[in-house]
């Protein structure tokens, strides 16, 4: 049966559930204390909960079998089925992962709308203030989830080992563990109402959520149980760069992707791990009696802050360096040029991952931080301009004097450059302390980064969506719609948030639901946009349901690429290439006479029939 | 097309040494959840440390700690020898001093509850730092106790000890986080 799976973890995480809910009121009562106290019977209980989960859902069966010596089960199922099971195929994972987000994505961008709703005038309209604070929390909350993971989840999962010549990655039952550990974060978070929501932001500064209604609870396992998914695939991406790469893909011939995904995941790798901490001690505050934050006991709401964002800010480079790997990609294969100045690109990621363990701080100039802390995070925040710039002008030098085949993914690749470029630039009045500490927390802020992350990493996702779909599916959109979609997102998005930075100079503050009379022109005009820029999803939702189902077989490789991925069947065999690939070339030398990436064997071929990669003269198509 | 002599030159890893990675790889991740525990530590409470700890307990602990991992190394060392034996009796003395190194934390609980509570700011960082590591100690114990009852089962051998390997290295990891730890807590001053 299809459910099964499904319905077995979800058997064995609810006994999970009681036995630790169970115990853990066993314990109280032997500590002498009252044994009901919802919060922590449903933290431990949701420990138990989560292990039952997964081993019902599939680890069990595929894994823990052998942890006692017994023989474990194999088996794909076919079709739609994969999607439902603990599938240890990469390229199912891949879409696990990005059909979750997308729906997500989906989620939160609803909370959006109630959120400008809310705000079209100012004083109350559709909801109490308290119930903005819990939707803006959850809207954050979810989005940041989105950002971290659509990518690198989504695409890195689907196509790292496709680009590297792979037959899958290092460890894929872990990875599928990755995956089976985030349908728990998404119902707990969607839990949160019933417990009284959680009014923090994403957040969650103590000593607010520490005295805050017990939705912060849920919150707090769900981004604990988050992080442990990030740091198992970050893992997994390292290993596999390192060691599953096809015969001949040296380090230098690696598809930029690739670089941008192992990039990312030495920060989920290691940087994870202090937000992990800090949720936690928040947690134990909560239900463990401990005082962290607790002034009157020595405790430093300071420390979270600063335990937080060793983390938080390194992840908005987990978010956007896959990012910078969509858009390289897109570019250079539909500019039909190699890659300008790859080297450098690949240095300037090694580089925005270092100094990113380095620039935590600018997030408390308004804190209550050291005063003499200021200049250095400033300037160490300011020197990561060097490689983004860098990564900025590769993307020029790749477009420049191109003959440009301005497909919808390409579109939004562009777009992407154009409101990255607005991000970065606004960036810096942040990264300035004299400027900063009159901008902090007010929209000018909630502008900036929305540049970044839905201007910039979004439109990075939706190029690789549209880029990969044809692979990943095995049919086409309608490339008509995907424009329409492209034009309508660019304007609807950057007309919804470019009076956010009018708006925050003058003085509207973040994360508040009432605002004063005289921004309400302002804000009603924001929430129309913002509206028209929700429906746009409406149409990509159509048009690629509509492909799915039954859109026209778009062929092995319908933009005439060069990389790896483009060289099997779409959507490729569960074994991913007929025979191992040998990679003779650089992935991006358009136009450079006689070269090649790849030699893929055919199915039983002889050494004479091989099947050719991308033309080597330029191509340039109108469809 | 005749593939280049680069191409040649690849090495494709073991499935051993890509276990191996793998595990070091997420030794290295868990370093950086002590790091931010250890400096939490010196964030709060500076050099701050209170008269009532019990020194002789603390010191009694390591030394179990430190002895547990040498039985460790020698049951991996026997196993890659083909020492059955060997390899069964170390790894029962190893589960053994684990066992007394958590009884060890226990009594340590008991006595902190009455001098530094958890809702003090040194218990709180006494009781975090040391419940999050005994739960280190407590999973490590768990895998060593599986590749035990593996074992007697006949699991393992001096070609294939992977099992064995990577339960020591993780005991090892554990027991370097206490090195770390014992001195933040009952030695700085």
């Amino acid at each position: 049966m299809a459910f099964a799976p499904l319905l077995r973890g979800i058997g064995f995480g609810a006994v999970g559930f009681l036995l630790g809910s169970g115990l853990g009121a066993i314990v109280r009562v032997t500590m002498g204390l009252d044994p009901w106290s919802a919060e922590a019977l449903v933290v431990v209980g949701y420990i138990f909960g989560l292990v039952g989960w997964l081993l019902g859902v599939g680890v069990w069966g595929t894994w823990a079998r052998e942890w006692f010596g017994l023989a474990a089960r194999r088996g794909e199922a076919q079709g739609w089925r994969r999607y439902l099971r603990f599938s240890t195929d990469h390229k199912v994972i891949g879409v696990q992962y990005l059909v979750t987000f997308l729906v997500v994505m989906l989620l939160g961008g609803v909370l959006a709308v109630l959120m400008r709703a809310e705000l079209m005038a100012p004083g109350k309209t559709i909801m109490t203030l308290n119930t903005y604070n819990n939707a803006m929390s959850l809207h954050g909350i979810l989005m940041v989830a989105v950002a971290v993971a659509a990518i690198i989840g989504g695409l890195g999962n689907f196509l790292v080992p496709l680009l590297i010549g792979a037959e899958d990655v290092a460890f894929p039952r872990l990875n599928a563990l990755s995956f089976w550990v985030i349908p728990p974060v998404a119902v707990l978070l969607l839990l949160t109402p019933l417990m009284g929501g959680f009014d923090s932001g994403w957040t969650a500064y103590p000593p607010l959520s520490v005295i805050n209604a017990q939705g912060q609870t849920l919150y707090l396992l769900a981004f604990i149980t988050f992080g442990f998914s990030s740091i198992l695939g970050g893992l997994n991406f390292i290993a596999t760069v390192i060691a599953m790469r096809a015969p001949g893909m040296t380090w230098s011939r690696l598809p930029i992707f690739v670089w941008s995904i192992f990039a990312a995941s030495l920060i989920s790798l290691t940087a994870t791990q202090f937000v992990a901490f800090a949720l936690l001690s928040v947690l134990l505050d909560r239900v463990a009696g401990t005082s962290f934050y607790d002034a009157t006991q020595g405790g430093n709401a300071l420390l979270y802050e600063h335990l937080f964002w060793f983390y938080s800010h390194p992840a908005v480079y987990i978010m956007i360096l896959p990012a910078f790997g969509v858009a390289l990609e897109v570019l250079a294969h539909f500019s039909r040029k190699p890659l300008f100045a790859y080297k450098w690109v690949v240095g300037a990621f090694m580089a925005v991952v270092g100094l990113s363990f380095l620039v935590w701080a600018h997030h408390l100039f308004t804190s209550g931080m050291s005063d003499f802390l200021h200049l250095p995070f400033m300037v160490t925040t300011e020197l990561i301009s060097i490689p983004t710039g860098i990564v900025f002008l590769s993307s020029l030098g790749t477009i420049w004097l191109g003959r440009l085949w301005l497909t919808t993914p390409m579109l939004f690749a562009l777009g992407f450059l154009f409101n990255f470029l607005i991000g970065g630039i606004t960036g810096i009045f942040l990264a300035d302390v004299p400027t900063d500490l009159h901008l902090q927390d007010t929209y000018f802020v909630v502008a900036h980064f929305h540049y970044t992350i839905v201007g910039g990493e979004v439109f990075a996702l939706l190029a690789g969506v549209y880029y990969w779909f044809p692979k990943l599916t095995g049919r086409m959109y309608s490339e008509r719609l995907g424009k329409l979609h492209f034009w309508w997102v660019l304007l609807a998005y950057n007309v919804t948030f470019i009076p956010m930075f009018w708006a925050g100079l003058h003085g509207m503050n973040r994360r508040v639901a009432d605002y004063s009379p005289e921004l309400g022109g302002i804000n009603l005009f924001i929430s129309i946009a913002a509206f028209v820029l929700a429906a746009s999803f409406l149409l990509m939702l159509v048009n690629l349901a509509r492909a799915w189902v039954r859109g026209p077989a778009a062929g092995a490789n319908p933009w005439k690429a060069r990389t790896l991925e483009w060289q099997t069947s779409s959507p490729p065999p569960a074994e991913n290439f007929p025979a191992e690939p040998q990679v003779v070339g650089a992935p991006y030398d358009y136009g450079v006479p006689g070269s090649r990436h790849a030699v893929v064997a055919a199915k039983g071929a002889s050494e004479g029939e091989e099947k050719r990669d991308g033309d080597a003269a330029p191509r340039n198509q109108e469809d | 097309m005749a593939v280049q002599p680069e191409a040649l030159a690849r090495h494709r890893l073991s499935r051993m040494a890509l276990n191996r990675m793998g595990l070091w790889l997420f030794l290295l991740s868990e370093t950086f959840f002590f790091a931010a525990l250890i400096s939490s530590r010196y964030y709060l409470q500076g050099l701050a440390r209170p008269e009532t700890l019990n020194q002789a307990l603390g010191l009694g602990i390591t030394m179990v700690l430190l002895l547990s991992s040498l039985s460790a190394y020698r049951a991996e060392t026997c196993i890659a020898h083909g020492d059955r034996k060997g390899f069964q009796q170390n790894l029962l003395a190893t589960i053994a001093l684990g066992l007394l190194f958590v009884v060890g934390v226990a009594m340590e609980w008991r006595e902190a509850f009455v001098h530094f509570p958890p809702n003090t700011g040194f218990g709180s960082i006494f009781f975090t730092m040391t419940g999050i590591h005994a739960f280190h100690v407590l999973s490590g114990l768990l895998v060593l106790t599986l590749v035990y009852m593996l074992g007697r089962r006949g699991h393992f051998s001096a070609g294939s000890s992977w099992g064995v390997e990577g339960a020591v290295k993780y005991w090892h990891f554990v027991d370097v986080a206490w090195v770390f730890i014992y001195p933040t807590l009952y030695l700085v001053t």
